[in-house]
């Protein structure tokens, strides 16, 4: 297992560790081997030049994925702290040959697909074999070792033995030559894994037998080439089986009858998120910041990294003093010794932080965790790297639905009851979530029907660029978008623009992140403690329901969040309905409009009780005094429209608002909210020129108003009467002029709430060009309903 | 937590000796014997043990030689491990947490296991004077020969510091801004000046300090940040799991429960179990199952109150019911414990009872119970 003129350089590494990164460049560097040969897909090899572009950063990923489905695809990420991403560049500054011996992609993709050659995980996306350490069903080598040297956690162990000891000499200087031999740690990891072999065999890993059966062939091949001295970067696990000595046509047997698809590949950018391990494609790693920067950092890794946290922490204005630093350093050392570690770990460090730095809280550490140990490093490849799956997707998107890119604007209208339009227009919407924006929704041309769409197309030729970075999300249009949206929904601040996503998600036919998108939308609205922002969040899921019906999504999730959040308004909005200002009152009386006709379009499901409960409120808000009389006004106005509030009990209410020991300002506030117009709800004055008891008691009330306190409670009157309709207005004005006040409440008794004693004949006749209409008697256009005031008035108390 | 605590108090009253409740370092001290001569690892200035085995003498294990360590903390291992090193380290050492998280109890622990003497304590109150941590007179004295070291009282700091002993400080936030402060040059300088002498007291090698304070009571005195700046923070958390929790209000419920004569129903495990849950979901602003997240309200909820809310419960099932814990009998109290802040709170309450009690299976009782009393 050693560098000679007897065998190749077998380098067995952990995927994405840093100690086994320094370890292999120290090893080429002390060996120069004439070629090296990395675990990795062979399609890869004509990409491998790129690499060397300056214009290429890490994390980056090679990207394979068959050409009929872009969809089934793999990953192979590297960070600048990835063994094999050392080993290339490595080669490429020395003018070494390198090249990929894993198993084509081609087989890899295709067995992935079928289901005989399924592992029983079937994960053919898995990028590289760093699942080999994840699967509780496999048998985990590392741990396996690190349970022989008594260590519970299987990555603590690896960061001791290998890690740290290959940077053992490092953090302080150089590696001194003497008494270091790079290629010593390799050797005796080597030992164990062939131990282990020995004992396991292939572990469950199936179909490791067939990669390693063409490892072996290429080795062969380079060696042949290149001379014996051939260095090979691979997973630990499979060093023994590389070193075995089996013969070439037992290795062929193996590989017979693979089967095969047609793959392409290329360089994506990656980011340290991604390869963190609970991200989809992940790569098995907890911590990239923290692995970076013990590769990136020459000396004193902990001290420097205590630094690098101090200085995020006072970004964040804690106050961190080096004082700070220099204790939280002495005790992650301490902490180090006691328990026994070679040098402080991520662990050690982080209790050092939490106790010195941040008060025992564990609230800046997640931002330490979220900043530092993962990061937020986003790679970058040259514009030489092949196109992504992404756009080829998009193409044959744009091929299948005919909506060709073009350069110039043009605008689009969708009947998303035809199938081809509807599929546009799921298009288009991700694209939009995705940030390509191609399309913008325009306004609808005549049509309100929720069944039409308008956009304006225009393709900009930076849209490609955009195209290209949408490709870390995924390889198909849906699943990026899926992927965006996900992640959006957990980065959102504010509750709005969780229900915004909610509603995006509909409009783009994902319900694939529905569940993530509710999850988040769920979790806001419950600690969101303002009722304010309930209440806006409310209607746009009312409204995401009905688009769902119209597209035929199911919305059960949602509805069942519309209730829940239906519920916690009902709960918090009497508290913060008191001690309002003029300026709260106001804005709190349009959520309670928006609420209101927000909880009339939610699903049937539950809404009984949700209705019930809300005109309890609604009754619990108009008895309350200490609530501003412009919510009370409104809310009774609410319950009296939905039938729930009896009209004599209105007046009794009305009566008290406007009897004289109420301020004269507090009692125009509730006439506000009682008749004036909401923005849903034009038609506010309708109601006094119908129940003339109700006009009478405003009569009477505006007539009693002292002088001094009528200039107050003017604007408010003038803001209340002046949004009335033009007809509206004049009527009541009549109706005023005709019965003088206090006649009002004589005359209730003396007729029909609503109509006065005698037959007005003028008004009588008029009604009579529209019976004629309804009864079609007389054929009139459409437009002849509209000619006066009087008919639409006729209409009005007809309905 | 609770549960040692509750274990080793009746441990201790068989130990034999006269006092009602020995000090740590008596009650275990067999144990401490044990450790010291098993322990062959460096051991800082003046310490008794060396820090992994103070670990051990808290967390409980068995030494080589078959002696068995009691654990004297049930919780995270990492906690002790950073709390003995902060005192090996020469940082002073801030216990924080809610009531009834064992703060003392491991303060008590670590200076036994540490110094061999947990007894250098300050009680910290609202009217604790600067004597009680600088030093006091003796007035006969200071009158008959004046001011001399022989008039002077040392406070349990002082003697800690010439003697490199572990000094406690309890409920540190208790006492006043001003007397707080004076901890500043004995943590930061290691000295305490006694200018009517032109003398002063340097720390000697081995003296170290640890605070206890909780972090979620009204109307403490917080700390400066030139003298947290001194402490090392610590959190204890509740317990960790429902079940444990569970098994600490039980314990404690009967044991209180035995003492008021309250008959003691099997039945009420159930409503204990309900109770307990109630708490964490709140405190943790999660339901049991993860799926659910929720306002926390602004009391502190912890165990001891559960204790009580259950005790409670059972006096009310055992005068006016029929002996067993109902649903009604502890609703009222729950509603108690959570609604501190009758504006805030109430919404918090009514809103967990809307969205997670409503449509819990076997719920039903509880939330009419709940809706009864909350109305």
């Amino acid at each position: 297992m050693t560098a000679g003129p007897t065998g190749p350089l077998l380098l067995g590494v952990r995927h994405h560790g840093p100690g086994s990164a320094r370890a292999v460049r120290a090893a080429l560097d002390a060996a120069k081997p004439p070629a090296v040969l990395i675990e990795g897909p062979p399609e890869g090899d004509a990409l491998l030049p790129l690499a060397a572009d300056e214009r290429m950063t890490p994390p980056v990923a090679l990207l394979a994925h068959a050409v009929d489905d872009p969809g089934r695809a793999s990953f192979w990420p590297m960070a600048e702290f990835s063994p094999e991403w050392v080993a290339i560049r490595w080669a490429l500054d020395h003018g070494a040959p390198v090249r990929f011996i894993d198993l084509p992609a081609a087989h890899t993709l295709a067995m992935a697909g079928d289901p005989t050659w399924r592992d029983g995980e079937g994960e053919g996306a898995d990028g590289g074999d760093a699942g080999e350490q994840r699967h509780g069903l496999r048998v985990d080598p590392i741990a396996v070792l690190a349970r022989t040297a008594g260590y519970d956690d299987p990555e603590r162990w690896w960061e001791d033995v290998i890690e740290h000891r290959a940077t053992g000499a490092a953090p302080h200087g150089p590696p001194a030559g003497t008494g270091y031999d790079p290629v010593a740690v390799f050797a005796g990891l080597a030992d164990a894994m062939t131990a282990l072999r020995e004992t396991y065999g292939h572990g469950g890993h199936d179909r490791d037998l067939v990669r390693e059966a063409y490892m072996r062939l290429q080795l062969r091949a380079a060696r042949k080439a290149h001379g014996d001295g051939v260095a090979v970067v691979c997973g630990a696990w499979h060093v023994p089986a590389l070193a075995a000595g089996t013969t070439v046509t037992a290795d062929r047997a193996l590989l017979k009858g693979l089967p095969k698809v047609r793959t392409e590949i290329t360089w994506v950018p990656w980011t340290h998120r991604r390869l963190a391990r609970h991200s989809g494609y992940g790569a098995g790693i907890d911590s990239p910041g923290w692995y970076g920067h013990l590769f990136g950092a020459p000396d004193r890794p902990v001290e420097r990294w205590l630094t690098k946290v101090a200085g995020l922490l006072r970004d964040e204005d804690r106050p961190v003093s080096s004082a700070h630093v220099i204790e939280a350093v002495r005790l992650a050392d301490t902490l180090a010794a006691m328990r026994g570690r070679p040098l402080a770990g991520l662990t050690e460090t982080l209790d050092a932080v939490r106790a010195v730095m941040c008060d025992g809280s564990d609230v800046p550490l997640g931002l330490i965790r979220d900043r530092l140990i993962i990061g937020e490093t986003l790679g970058e490849v040259p514009d030489a790297a092949p196109a992504v799956p992404l756009q080829r997707d998009l193409t044959r998107l744009q091929r299948t639905l005919r909506l060709k890119p073009e350069a110039f604007e043009r605008d689009l209208d969708l009947d998303l009851r035809k199938e081809t339009d509807a599929a546009r227009s799921l298009l288009l919407h991700r694209l939009r979530l995705l940030g390509v924006g191609w399309g913008e929704p325009a306004a609808g041309r005549g049509g309100t029907g929720t069944f039409r769409e308008s956009w304006r197309l225009c393709w900009e030729p930076e849209l490609h660029v955009r195209v290209a970075e949408a490709g870390v999300w995924g390889t198909t249009v849906l699943a990026a978008a899926t992927a965006k949206a996900e992640a959006d929904a957990g980065s959102a601040g504010a509750l709005a623009e969780v229900t915004a996503l909610a509603e995006r998600c509909l409009l783009a036919g994902l319900s694939g992140a529905l569940p993530v998108v509710m999850k988040a939308l769920a979790d806001r609205a419950a600690l969101d403690t303002d009722v304010g922002h309930l209440a806006q969040a409310l209607p746009a899921l009312a409204r995401s329901l009905r688009y769902g019906d119209v597209r035929s999504t199911d919305t059960a999730a949602l509805g069942g969040v519309a209730t829940g959040l239906a519920l916690r308004i009902c709960v918090g909005l009497p508290p913060a309905c008191t001690g309002l200002d003029a300026d709260g009152a106001a804005e709190m009386r349009g959520h309670l409009d928006a609420v209101h006709t927000a909880i009339r379009l939610l699903p049937d499901g539950g809404t009984e009780d949700v209705t019930g409960r809300w005109a309890d409120v609604l009754g619990r808000l108009a008895g309350r005094d200490t609530v501003p009389g412009v919510i009370r006004g409104r809310a009774a106005r609410l319950l009296l429209d939905d039938g729930r509030l009896p009209e004599d009990e209105a007046a009794r209410l009305m009566g008290l608002a406007l009897s004289p020991g109420t301020p004269p300002a507090d009692a125009a506030a509730w006439i506000e909210g009682f008749v004036g117009g909401g923005g849903s709800n034009p038609g506010g004055g309708m109601l006094l020129v119908h129940d003339e008891r109700l006009l009478g008691l405003v009569d009477a009330w505006l007539t009693g108003v002292p002088a001094e306190a009528f200039t107050d409670v003017l604007p408010l009157l003038r803001r209340t009467f002046s949004a009335y309709e033009p007809a509206v207005r004049r009527t009541l004005g009549e109706l005023v002029r005709r019965d003088p006040a206090g006649g009002g409440p004589a005359r209730a008794h003396t007729a029909v709430p609503g109509f006065a004693a005698g037959l007005d004949e003028s008004r009588a006749d008029a009604v009579l060009p529209l019976l004629r209409l309804l009864l079609g008697t007389h054929r009139g256009t459409p437009g002849d309903t509209e000619d006066t005031d009087d008919m639409r008035l006729g209409a009005g108390s007809g309905e | 937590m609770p549960a040692p605590t509750e274990a080793t108090e009746e441990a201790v009253g068989t130990t034999g000796t006269e006092a009602l409740r020995p000090h740590a370092e008596d009650a275990f001290a067999h144990e401490l014997k044990a450790l010291a001569a098993a322990d062959d690892r460096p051991r800082p200035a003046r310490w008794r043990l060396s820090p992994w085995a103070v670990a051990t003498y808290l967390l409980g294990g068995t030494l080589p030689d078959g002696t068995v360590i009691t654990p004297k903390y049930v919780g995270p291992r990492r906690i002790v491990e950073v709390a003995v090193t902060t005192l090996a380290t020469d940082r002073a050492l801030l216990l924080l947490g809610v009531p009834g998280t064992a703060k003392t109890w491991v303060s008590e622990h670590l200076a036994a296991a540490v110094s061999g003497d947990s007894t250098l304590l300050v009680q910290g109150t609202a009217g604790t004077p600067e004597e009680a941590i600088r030093y006091g007179w003796n007035y006969a004295q200071l009158l008959a020969h004046g001011p001399s070291r022989d008039a002077l009282v040392p406070s349990p700091v002082m003697r800690a510091m010439s003697d490199g002993m572990t000094a406690r400080v309890e409920e540190l936030t208790r006492i006043p801004a001003d007397v707080q402060d004076t901890l500043i040059t004995i943590l930061s300088e290691k000295t305490l000046p006694i200018p009517e002498l032109g003398q002063e007291v340097q720390a000697v090698r081995g003296f170290n300090l640890i605070a206890t304070a909780n972090d979620r009571d009204r109307g403490v005195n917080d700390l400066s940040s030139a003298l947290r700046r001194r402490f090392n923070t610590v959190v204890l958390p509740l317990p960790a799991t429902a079940d444990a929790e569970v098994e600490i209000v039980s314990r404690r419920v009967d044991q209180l429960g035995r003492s008021l004569d309250l008959p003691t129903a099997p039945e009420g495990v159930d409503e204990i179990r309900r109770v307990v849950t109630v708490f964490r979901e709140l405190r943790d602003g999660v339901t049991t199952d993860g799926r659910t997240k929720l306002k926390s309200p602004s009391g502190t909820l912890s165990t001891a109150e559960a204790i009580s809310v259950v005790t409670n419960g059972l006096a009310l099932a055992a005068h006016f019911g029929d002996g067993v814990l109902r649903p009604g009998d502890v609703a009222a109290g729950i509603l108690g414990a959570v609604v501190r802040d009758p504006a805030a709170d109430r919404v918090v309450w009514q809103e967990y009872l809307e969205t997670v009690v409503r449509e819990r299976d076997g719920w039903k009782d509880f939330y009419r119970a709940c809706r009864e009393v909350s109305v």
